[in-house]
């Protein structure tokens, strides 16, 4: 370990810093670019030349006024209802699910082992579960976008494995003082494993934050759409000057679009970027319970 | 018969002293066979002619008609050719890329500087995918940052997303920037657990740090490798199609269009629910099949598999 390093080697970790650097500014500065623009005003950001933001070109917040639309506000508070029922249900199954696997003495466990894996590799795929959520007289409503993604059978596995490193002699032992099986996740297997169950629950709620392809099959009544569909259509559909409710005469109309759209991105982002640093260890320690072979 | 007998007696007994298990099992159960098992007992869709009034159960057989105008439809090379490239061009670029990472963060002695270009490059992961589509929309467009620095570096600058030439570039090279950091999480474990006394044992033979890299740090990820490959050729088919609906446009449909968003295209959006699913069946069963296949040959040669 205190041999001397060669020059090879010192050059290569030069240039083993200079790469890592590059990557974690190209990994962060489009969000960086994206605050910085948004903030600008939008004749000089229109005219700067090289494109390459270090401050707010100009400081301009008209932009931010026109990002509030009653669009914006009835998704955020569809996205919070989805996140918070959503991870609700899907925590119930989950525990559920995983605390059923995680038995190892019962006559039916591979079987159920079996169908649970199986949809892991195969499934009805988008068309079968459009016309069954018809058929089962939901489309439009709330629960189209419950309980269809209630269950991901990856973070089934994940819990599992978490409640799989609790010593059985416990519930051998609540047992024995008549504990019945749903006292033991509750009291013993939940209660032992809160650092995979947070894992699971931002899990959940992250994709829930995300989705927009489901709801966007399942949804037709506007005051039903999350945020993602609102953003979709603000960001990736609409044309310029249909997102300002009222275009300045002064102001350049297209510049002016472009820089409302920068500002709806840190609005719609700004709550997963505070939240980031603290849960980011989470995620990465569900990462690797989740990649542990079963 | 007596088999049989004994069997149920067994079963019977099981569930009284299992009960409480066998009770917790069945919104599990109910849920799946909900969610998961009617939709796929629905692919039988793609063996009729839906209509609305019969529903999936009630609508009359039509045999293999369906798939029959799909490989014979003009559409059929083009989702076909488009599914394998994009899929192939992630996976040869995308795939390797946070294995090199991981290693390069190995090597990094400094530990706030390795912590710091960790947790950035996790970033892409976290934000949405409509809001990361929304960002390559803006940056690739004439105006945007992109064109600004090739416009920098004397090239001219265009709408990219309406080019067909530069789909799948701007798709693979975003797919690298959202996942190379994330995708590396799997990898440092891996390297975290390699027994220390094998690079010592290494140093002491005189190995110097490339050595040490070739023989025994490589050699230690290889079964986490081969695990996560057998996981991405599993979605080999299956694409990243929610963001190529974000991203394509009828300008770019000639190099954009897979297999799943041609499905959804025909069948939600022209309701051509047989159809599409049975074009989708087609993708599901190459995709298991591949998952299969892939997971035989690395048991064979390896010793890892998934199951």
């Amino acid at each position: 370990m205190n041999r001397k390093k060669s020059a090879g080697e010192r050059a290569f970790d030069v240039f083993n810093i200079i790469l890592l650097t590059f990557v974690g500014i190209v990994c962060l500065y489009p969000f960086l670019y994206v605050v910085l623009a948004s903030f600008s005003d939008p004749n000089q950001f229109i005219k700067h030349d090289f494109a390459i933001l270090l401050k707010p070109a100009g400081f301009d917040l008209t932009a931010y006024r026109q990002v509030f639309t009653k669009d914006i506000a009835t998704g955020y508070m569809n996205t919070i209802f989805y996140v918070v029922a959503g991870t609700m249900i899907s925590m119930c199954f989950t525990f559920l699910g995983a605390y059923v696997l995680s038995r190892k003495h019962y006559m039916f466990r591979k079987p159920l082992t079996l169908i649970i894996m199986f949809t892991m590799y195969f499934n009805g795929g988008l068309i079968p579960m459009y016309l069954w959520v018809q058929q089962l007289g939901i489309m439009d409503t709330r629960w189209a976008v419950l309980l269809p993604t209630a269950l991901s059978t990856y973070n089934v596995i994940v819990l599992r494995s978490a409640f799989d490193s609790i010593p059985e002699s416990l519930i051998e032992a609540a047992k024995m003082d008549g504990a019945s099986e749903f006292t033991c996740l509750t009291k013993i297997m939940i209660p032992l494993s809160k650092a995979s169950t947070a894992v699971i629950v931002l899990f959940y709620a992250v994709s829930r934050w995300n989705e927009w392809l489901l709801p966007t099959i399942f949804l037709r009544t506007r005051t039903l759409f999350p945020l993602q569909i609102f953003l979709r259509e603000i960001l990736l559909t609409s044309s310029s000057e249909s997102i300002l409710a009222t275009a300045g005469d002064a102001t350049n109309v297209t510049a002016l679009a472009e820089i409302v759209k920068y500002a709806t991105i840190v609005v719609s982002t700004v709550p997963i970027l505070c939240i980031y640093p603290f849960v980011q260890k989470y995620f990465v320690t569900g990462m690797m319970i989740g990649g542990v072979k079963e | 018969m007596e088999k049989k007998e004994r069997f149920f007696s067994r079963a019977k007994r099981d569930l009284r002293k299992n009960r409480g298990i066998y009770l917790m099992a069945i919104p599990v159960l109910a849920f799946y066979i909900c969610f998961s098992y009617i939709p796929i007992y629905g692919l039988q869709i793609a063996f009729k002619d839906f209509n609305l009034g019969a529903g999936i159960w009630g609508s009359p057989w039509a045999g293999f008609k369906h798939f029959q105008s799909f490989f014979t439809g003009p559409y059929f090379w083009r989702t076909l050719r488009n599914t394998l490239l994009i899929s192939l061009y992630t996976i040869l670029v995308c795939f390797p890329a946070p294995i090199l990472f991981a290693l390069l963060l190995n090597e990094v002695k400094n530990k706030a500087f390795k912590k710091t270009v960790q947790t950035v490059s996790y970033l892409p992961h976290f934000i949405s995918l409509v809001v990361i589509c929304g960002i390559i929309k803006e940056f690739t467009q004439s105006t945007g940052l992109i064109n600004a620095i090739i416009a920098f570096f004397g090239g001219t600058p265009e709408t990219m997303l309406i080019n067909p030439a530069r789909f799948r570039p701007i798709y693979v090279i975003s797919d690298l920037w959202q996942t190379i950091g994330w995708n590396s999480i799997i990898y440092l474990a891996a390297l975290s657990g390699i027994d220390p006394t094998l690079y010592d044992a290494a140093s002491v033979d005189g190995a110097g740090r490339f050595r040490k890299i070739l023989n025994v740090t490589l050699p230690g990820l290889l079964p986490t490798i081969i695990i996560m490959f057998i996981l991405r050729v599993g979605q080999f088919m299956s694409v990243g199609y929610d963001k190529i609906l974000l991203l394509y446009n009828t300008n770019t449909y000639e190099t954009a269009d897979v297999i799943s968003t041609f499905v959804y295209r025909k069948g939600l959006i022209e309701s051509n629910f047989s159809f599409s699913a049975a074009v989708s069946l087609v993708n599901s069963i190459v995709n298991f099949l591949l998952v299969i296949v892939v997971n035989k040959i690395s048991a064979k040669v390896s010793e890892t598999s998934l199951w």
